[in-house]
């Protein structure tokens, strides 16, 4: 009967947001999940139905390699940027504000660039006529300046590229909100540099290590580009089947199911992840 | 491990990161239509021609426009959002919350594809509000995490006060939460600005035939070959990027709105 | 008038009762002080007055109109929070007519009456600082002088003094009484320290427990406590447990014939007597009660002595320049000033 403390934003106020991420992220979830069992039509794109085929097209030799390079390469990628980026991100923290807003700025740009201007790039710089090799043949290393791309290397040192700023701008809030004063604690009772790293800096954010590493690896795994630019064919990513599947293929069905798939696998993911993240140090 | 060491790491790394984009900036030097490097015949000729070919021009005023559009919608859902959920603990604030950071979280090709099909059973496939759109969802992500940051910051002492001096709810919004919010709706919008101008996929996938972003137009010209303006178009893009986050390290806490607690402004 | 009352007013948290059956008159223009420990609802009680938290039950009167259904922003109340709350966004003028502007008060009126409100805070021509080129006795003036700007029914302030230092804190508690004594407004404020409320109040309301132990003037609750709470908590004092017969005390082994003067706030039987360490003399171990002294504290302006009594310990504040002080280990008597024993349940 009595008045109700008001809030700041009255119920109603939901409605909108609801509405939209409703109407344009959930209805096409939901009808990516109804295709993803409709039957293709050589003809057209589809027929509504209910039948596993596309799911069973998994069960192939091609769809294992398929899958096994993708997570390969991801996995490769996601480990390096997280090794990279650990220290870089303690260090980081260490600096003056200033210093950590200039150096953040340069991160949020990179990480900002289309995939296509980094493939670009990637692929400007391991050029035969542009970059690397010329270098190498200037310094007598090889004998005639020489292309490093397309290849594995060149795809691994890509999904890097874009990686690892993501890798530090996730590991940036637990290891800057990382009491300074246990370091020093550990410094005073005798610890040398690197033992204080690895034994107090790295145990305590190892939640968040971990937490890292897996999104930087789901991050990676939507690279779509990258392979395309910098890899060879062998090297397609399930995105790029997921996109060649539904474009030049036409078969909607199969590439639905690949993304329901993908999905799965990203959820998990991400779950496991904020699990370790939840642990410890990563409060 | 000293500092100069430290340093020395973190510079070293930076520089790995901008090696590429160098080499990128010198080669749209070259006069000749060849990627050169050390570039030859120093000149800015490409840089002139990308204004006046509308071939560039058109996918450029694409770009623009949909990442206006579509920053502006993703502040315009992320806001309420943050809103409602701020004060609210129940299984409808956490669920919507979830919702509005799912998109960004996902690998973009299964969105990119929800959105295509979904457009497609629609009929806005091809068209350029169906990308707005699109990018609109994927993108809300970035203001709801900036705005619900700057709410967490904000000190409900600030509201009790303007509501025991008078202010009803929409006075408590207009006089002291909207001004206090500003710079975290602003730099929501500048996130969501910059990554619409740089994503492909979606953009490809929904409307990529019909409507050609800038991003798109790069991937199809590299296809026939490489040349320096394709340098600048990435010079250009690199340095508009750097300019919008350089803006926000300028006049908002950028270490906070990234999540360090520690460092007060 | 604008006399506030507060009838029979609960507030639950949960199972938690912050507030139980509380009444409360408030005469016009009187200054109030809620004293009471951290969690004893002094707060929630000031936030239900403003209308930042709705009552389980009861009512709120101002000027006899029932406020309990009024939303906050229209009980025309002005309030000082203990963050302040000033609006990092405005300026010192803006903050303090902002109730004013939103009430759509002319820009004109708006300045002279923020002119007006910055002389009576001691602050003049400071109208276009920003809330953050202040110090924290200036923010507490502009928080004050905010609170004031629409000549509030009721002036409610939650522990606006406790960022302060000592010094400047007892300063602006006096500051703060004649301020509201030169306006005449009702004022409730909250208060952990009874210092300030002792410095500051008309009448001074201890809580504990979300229940009301005793409401009266300061030197009242001061020289009678309601109970043992009251006793304990205003200023410092020896609380012993003793035995109440008709004219009579027994405490700590001995007997005292009861003084006229002596103030019993307890029925006959088991009891508590509340003796302020003032009113304890040193005499000979044969003229009072036995004790050893523990440990002497001399503050300059007074000796403390720490006596044990069996398993009770007691305090003695003597003036100073005291012929025959002690030392420690001493063996010593007590004797309670006769007329200035309090016996309390």
């Amino acid at each position: 009967m009595s008045l109700a403390p008001e809030t700041t934003a009255p119920r109603w106020i939901a409605l909108w947001p609801a509405g939209m991420l409703g109407l344009f992220f959930l209805v096409p979830f939901g009808i990516m999940l109804a295709v993803s069992v409709a039957h293709r039509d050589m003809g057209g794109f589809y027929t509504w139905a209910f039948e596993w085929n596309s799911y069973a097209r998994f069960l192939s030799a091609f769809f294992g390699k398929v899958m096994a390079v993708s997570l390969g390469v991801s996995l490769t990628a996601g480990a390096i940027c997280v090794a990279l980026a650990f220290p870089f991100t303690v260090f980081l923290s260490g600096m003056g504000a200033k210093a950590q807003t200039r150096v953040l700025v340069t991160l949020l740009s990179v990480l900002a660039l289309s995939e296509v201007i980094i493939g670009f790039a990637l692929s400007t710089i391991l050029s035969q006529t542009a970059g690397i090799g010329n270098i190498f043949y200037w310094l007598g290393l090889i004998d005639a300046p020489q292309a490093f791309a397309p290849s594995l290397f060149a795809l691994i040192l890509g999904l890097c590229y874009i990686g690892f700023p993501f890798a530090v701008l996730v590991l940036y809030p637990p290891v800057s909100r990382l009491d300074p004063e246990i370091v020093e604690a550990a410094r005073v009772m005798g610890a040398s540099g690197p033992r204080a790293f690895f034994g107090v800096i790295v145990p305590n954010l190892r939640g968040a290590i971990v937490g890292a590493f897996i999104l930087v690896f789901v991050f990676t795994l939507g690279s779509y580009l990258l392979p395309q630019l910098l890899g060879r064919s062998e090297h397609w990513t399930l995105s790029v089947h997921i996109t060649d599947q539904a474009i030049y293929q036409s078969n909607l069905p199969f590439a639905a199911a690949m993304s329901v798939f993908l999905m799965l696998v990203a959820l998990s993911l991400v779950g496991l992840a904020s699990l370790a993240g939840r642990d410890r140090g990563a409060k | 491990m000293t500092r100069v060491l430290k340093t020395t790491y973190v510079v070293v790394i930076l520089l790995m990161l901008l090696a590429p984009l160098a080499v990128v900036a010198a080669v749209s030097l070259n006069g000749a239509q060849s990627l050169r490097f050390p570039p030859r015949d120093l000149s800015l000729r490409w840089y002139g021609e990308l204004f006046q070919q509308s071939e560039w021009l058109v996918p450029l005023a694409h770009s623009l426009i949909i990442a206006a559009c579509a920053a502006a919608l993703a502040v315009v859902i992320a806001l309420p959002l943050a809103l409602y959920a701020w004060e609210r603990r129940g299984l409808m604030a956490r669920l919507l919350t979830g919702l509005g950071l799912a998109p960004f979280t996902l690998p973009p090709v299964i969105s990119a594809l929800g959105f295509m099909i979904f457009w497609m059973t629609l009929g806005g496939y091809g068209q350029i509000y169906a990308t707005i759109l699109s990018h609109a969802i994927f993108l809300v992500t970035l203001p709801l995490v900036t705005i619900s940051l700057g709410l967490g910051g904000l000190d409900r002492a600030l509201i009790e006060a303007a509501r025991v001096m008078g202010a009803n709810r929409w006075t408590v919004f207009r006089t002291v939460i909207a001004p206090l919010l500003l710079p975290y709706v602003i730099s929501g919008y500048a996130f969501a600005f910059v990554l619409s101008l740089n994503e492909y996929i979606i953009a490809y996938m929904v409307a990529g035939f019909t409507v050609e972003t800038l991003p798109i137009k790069i991937f199809n010209a590299l296809r026939y070959g490489y040349t320096p303006i394709l340098a600048v178009v990435s010079v250009i893009f690199a340095a508009l990027s750097a300019l919008i986050f350089g803006l926000i390290g300028k006049f908002g806490n950028l270490p906070a709105l990234l999540g360090a607690e520690r460092i007060g402004k | 008038m604008t006399e506030l009352k507060i009838e029979r007013v609960r507030k639950q948290f949960g199972s938690f009762t912050a507030l139980d059956d509380v009444s409360l008159d408030i005469p016009h223009g009187k200054f109030v002080c809620l004293l009471g420990p951290s969690g004893c609802g002094k707060t929630t009680l000031l936030r239900v007055i403003a209308g930042l938290e709705a009552p389980s039950a009861g009512r709120i009167l101002v000027g006899g109109e029932d406020q309990t259904q009024v939303p906050t922003h229209k009980r025309d109340m002005g309030m000082v929070f203990q963050s302040l709350a000033l609006f990092p966004h405005l300026d010192v003028a803006d903050n303090i007519t902002y109730p004013l502007a939103i009430r759509g008060v002319d820009k004109a009126t708006r300045r002279k009456r923020a002119e007006d409100l910055l002389e009576l805070v001691r602050l003049p021509g400071m109208g276009a600082r920003r809330v953050h080129q202040l110090s924290g006795g200036q923010r507490q003036r502009v928080a004050i002088a905010r609170g004031l700007a629409i000549n509030p029914k009721v002036f409610l302030l939650d522990e606006p003094l406790s960022a302060l230092d000592a010094s400047l804190r007892e300063h602006m508690q006096i500051e703060l009484r004649q301020i509201q004594q030169r306006l005449g407004v009702t004022t409730v404020v909250v208060t952990h320290d009874q210092k300030e409320a002792l410095t500051m109040a008309d009448l001074v309301i201890v809580m504990k427990d979300g229940v009301i132990q005793q409401a009266g003037a300061p030197m009242e609750i001061y020289h009678n406590p309601a109970n043992a709470i009251v006793a304990d908590f205003i200023g410092t004092t020896n609380l012993m447990p003793c035995t109440l017969e008709a004219g009579a005390i027994s405490a700590l082994g001995h007997r005292f014939e009861i003084d006229p003067r002596d103030r019993i706030n307890a029925p006959q039987g088991a009891a508590q007597l509340s003796v302020r360490p003032e009113h304890v003399a040193l005499v000979t171990p044969e003229a009072g009660i036995p004790a050893e002294v523990t440990f002497l504290r001399d503050l300059g302006e007074s000796l403390h002595v720490i006596a044990q009594v069996g398993d009770h310990e007691i305090t003695a504040h003597l003036p100073p320049g005291t012929a025959n002080r002690p030392a420690q280990g001493d063996r010593i008597g007590l004797s309670f000033r006769a007329g200035e024993r309090v016996v309390v349940a």
